[in-house]
């Protein structure tokens, strides 16, 4: 170790000396490996989550939309974690893939052991103590992967989380990850109504939102994927919208924004 | 002669043990508790062999009072008896198995009351009433002639006296 340290004290003056290894800090206090990972996610899909009253939407933005593209399946961007959650994640799909593997074995072993679905917030919070590990230990990469949870248990009934590579977690009525995001939030701030929405107004403002912040002049069903986390007769229902359902969604939303348009036309 | 009890009835659970710690035919100390308090709301009587059961109860309890303090909420019932099922089936699958029979009560706001029976097999069934030891072979007739589900605080106190005098009877002290 002696030796390292000799090593990067004449390798030159220059962010590099802190940036190649996880485990260092800046002088300024930063770990640029940490804030490289968040960077990538803000190049990645946009994903989005609502909380309502009576339910919790998830919905994200599609980007491998190719038409020689095999579908293999159904769901490319939502993924069920157990009975009672599911997550959508933003990031590099390689990553993501090996942290849903390692929320829903945790979700397992909890139920293993106490027979019980496991509460939202300790699935999260045990993934993230995974992501903090990668930002301290040996000589690794942190995931670049953001994800949303949504879920419900009986402790706090319906819930919305979002986790940072860096290991940071926290729960929300409605937040968005991904490329714009900052955009999205400042409009789910102005547009969301705090105990008072239902899932209807949830899915047109998810709609809305996000057809303002994807980068397409027109929303079609190919591109976002919906999910709802409602509870029927005491048992959650996770439900991935058909595009036909997705498509009526975007159309109601147009039929909206267009009456409002010549409202405003009429005032003027 | 070791005895654990349990009763549920309307909106509760009757538990009740003997204190005599035994070995073999000698009563060694007749002022043992064999009953643990897990949680606010769950309580667990054990018998079985003399070290065993409180390094059991013990390991279970701070287990149940670690799981409040890094959650801020309790450990139902139902998921306390699965978590010490899980943990008597792993080790009495080890070198050190623990030869422990229990009772554990609890109450859910939503569930309501419920009583879990244990052996040191780590079998596990969810009862109305349940017995451990010698005094169960003579209490469990009578609960069967006599237990109703909407059973009173007091009827269920006068069951339970019924199972101890047939005990005294049948017993030689």
């Amino acid at each position: 170790m002696k030796g390292e340290g000799f090593v990067w004290a004449y390798s030159g003056v220059s962010s590099r000396r802190y940036d190649s290894r996880t485990t260092i800090f800046s002088p300024e206090g930063r770990l640029y490996q940490v804030e490289y990972a968040m960077e990538a996610i803000g190049h990645a899909g946009t994903c989005l989550g609502i909380q309502t009253n009576d339910c919790v939407i998830l919905a994200a933005e599609r980007r491998n939309t190719n038409k020689l593209l095999d579908e293999m399946s159904y769901s490319e961007k939502i993924y069920k974690l157990h009975d009672d959650m599911a997550c959508s994640v933003a990031g590099i799909t390689s990553d993501a893939n090996v942290l849903t593997n390692e929320l829903r074995l945790s979700a397992q072993r909890y139920m293993i052991a106490y027979q019980e679905p496991m509460p939202c917030e300790q699935l999260v919070s045990s993934l993230c103590d995974l992501k903090q590990a990668y930002t301290q230990f040996g000589g690794k990469r942190p995931f670049g992967v953001s994800i949303l949870y949504m879920g419900w248990d009986k402790h706090y009934g319906f819930q919305l989380y979002q986790s940072d590579p860096s290991g940071n977690y926290g729960g929300w009525k409605a937040t968005c990850i991904g490329n714009n995001s900052a955009n999205a939030v400042s409009m789910l701030k102005q547009e969301y109504k705090e105990g008072e929405m239902t899932m209807k107004e949830g899915l047109m403002l998810a709609v809305k939102v996000l057809s303002k912040t994807l980068d397409m002049t027109k929303l079609t069903a190919e591109k976002v994927e919906i999910s709802t986390l409602t509870r029927e007769n005491g048992k959650t229902v996770i439900r991935i919208l058909p595009a036909e359902e997705v498509t009526a969604h975007i159309k109601t939303h147009e039929e909206e924004e267009a009456k409002e348009e010549a409202e405003k036309k009429k005032d003027k | 002669m070791e005895f654990l009890i349990g009763i549920q009835g309307k909106g509760f659970v009757l538990m009740a043990s003997d204190t005599a710690s035994c070995r073999s035919i000698v009563s060694m100390k007749q002022d043992v508790d064999k009953m643990f308090k897990l949680s606010d709301k769950i309580v667990m009587s054990i018998c079985g062999e003399s070290g065993d059961t409180v390094q059991f109860a013990e390991y279970i309890s701070k287990n149940i009072q670690l799981y409040k303090m890094r959650n801020g909420y309790e450990l139902s019932p139902h998921a306390a008896a699965n978590f010490t099922r899980r943990n008597l089936a792993e080790y009495l699958r080890s070198r050190s198995r623990y030869t422990v029979n229990l009772l554990m009560a609890g109450y859910d706001k939503t569930e309501g009351p419920s009583l879990y029976y244990m052996d040191y097999l780590a079998s596990m069934n969810k009862c109305p009433f349940a017995a451990h030891g010698y005094g169960s072979f003579f209490s469990l007739s009578i609960l069967d002639r006599y237990y109703r589900e909407d059973l009173s605080q007091d009827e269920a106190l006068e069951l339970l006296q019924r199972c101890i005098d047939e005990n005294e009877l049948q017993v030689e002290p």
